[in-house]
């Protein structure tokens, strides 16, 4: 199908940008079109404007500063996914971006329209929560920061406000172990259900673990109960088989005709037990 | 209408469009590159794949005015003086192209693959192509086209 009608303007600065979404209530943002420009093809948008941020060079960075790695909300997927930085720093971010489309998508897709986007099956937003990642958005109040656990409400409904724009994306470094299990129809497709979990050892004791799971409800699930479970003891089969069943009690999945939610539900137990016992091995 | 201008197989053109325009329409139909195949038109089957100022981007998923200024390659542009692209060469050898709807994707996708990894394993070759859908699923001559046209053979 095509796009209806849409009257668009090409940002050069991020105040335009923010001035034009503040003037339109229903406007959309522009950045890498990866998710946008199928909705308008589909039209299931219909935006009266789309304001394009891709000349606003502003919102295009990628940096280590204080420990932690700074992300401009336009940064497209592959330049953080290829960066050596992001691979040494926040090796979770680098292998799940790899899961992010094709090739030709990630060249395209930003970090920032990803988040924005708020797929509850996207592997993006799901990481962020888990690295307890904090965004910035400004709008035409002045510029505020919200965590990432608190800025997914919903499927594609996020705490942005209208006239917002996610511009930056704070991502604490980590270390230990790491990995992505994903469940998908087609490779690099939208997840049925993904796994994204990090741990640290000392000795055999299990200091930090982090699990969030993408496709297992209308937002990222931070699995703090499994997490907690795992911290102060070791990584027996027993206690990953614990924590992989209350990773499943914690999801609340969808049943389509793709899957139903109790196959969601389980898959989530069986990719959380794959996960932990790699980022084992990695820590 | 917005004025775009883009470079196309090293020309550069420039036409007037609607905003809602996409890429792989403009590039079709307001400039005459035929070979960009539209299917989908929503990013799930990679057959309106070109390469955009020299990575491989879906056409179909971009607006026009978005790449005012960039430049592009499509499958028209990879032939050489009348000689087919060695890549070109090996679909042809191993029958890789079957109905040739999904083939300029496939170029475009296979190109930037062997860019990256000069001598892909046939696991890497499926897994760089699995954006790409084939409708007669002739996947296995299209993965043979691509091992044999790889540099680092």
């Amino acid at each position: 199908m095509k796009a209806a009608p849409f009257e668009y303007l090409r940002a050069s600065s991020l105040d335009e940008a923010i001035e034009a979404l503040a003037g339109t209530p229903d406007a959309r943002v522009l950045a890498g079109g990866q998710s946008l420009v199928p909705l308008l093809n589909l039209r299931q948008a219909r935006p009266p404007l789309v304001v394009d941020i891709n000349r606003v060079d502003e919102l295009s960075f990628l940096r280590k500063e204080n420990g932690r790695l700074e992300i401009g909300a336009l940064t497209r997927h592959r330049v953080v996914e290829t960066s050596a930085v992001v691979r040494s720093e926040v090796p979770l971010l680098a292998e799940a971006l790899g899961f992010v489309g094709h090739v030709a998508i990630r060249n395209r897709g930003t970090v920032g329209g990803s988040l924005a986007h708020a797929d509850p099956a996207a592997e993006l937003p799901a990481v962020m929560v888990a690295l307890d990642a904090e965004f910035s958005v400004r709008g035409p109040a002045g510029e505020r920061v919200i965590a990432a656990r608190d800025f997914f409400l919903g499927p594609h409904r996020t705490a942005l406000e209208p006239g917002e724009l996610l511009t930056r994306i704070s991502v604490p470094t980590h270390r230990g172990g790491w990995a992505v299990e994903e469940l998908s129809r087609r490779s690099r497709d939208l997840a049925l259900v993904a796994v994204f979990a990090t741990v640290t050892l000392s000795g055999e004791v299990c200091e930090t673990a982090r699990i969030a799971v993408a496709g297992a409800g209308p937002t990222p699930i931070r699995a703090t109960a499994a997490e907690e479970a795992l911290v102060g003891g070791a990584l027996t089969d027993d206690a990953i088989a614990l924590a992989a069943e209350l990773v499943a009690a914690a999801t609340d999945p969808p049943g389509d005709l793709h899957a139903p939610a109790d196959y969601r539900r389980e898959m989530a137990a069986v990719l959380t037990r794959r996960a932990i016992a790699r980022a084992e091995e990695g820590a | 209408m917005i004025t775009v201008t883009v470079t196309v197989n090293g020309r550069t053109y420039r036409a007037d469009c609607e905003p809602r325009r996409t890429l792989a329409d403009f590039l079709r139909h307001d400039l005459g590159f035929v070979g960009v195949h539209v299917g989908c038109e929503h990013g799930v089957c990679g057959s309106c794949t070109i390469t955009l100022d020299g990575a491989s981007a879906r056409s179909c998923c971009l607006l026009a005015v978005q790449v005012d200024g960039a430049e592009i390659v499509t499958v028209e542009g990879l032939a050489e003086n009348g000689e087919l692209h060695p890549l070109q060469e090996s679909f042809r050898k191993h029958h890789g192209l079957q109905c040739g709807f999904c083939t300029p994707g496939m170029l475009a996708t296979a190109m930037e693959l062997l860019e990256e990894n000069p001598d892909p394993t046939d696991a890497e070759i499926r897994q760089g192509i699995s954006g790409n859908l084939c409708r007669c699923t002739g996947y296995q001559f299209i993965v043979d086209a691509i091992r044999d046209a790889a540099p680092g053979r």
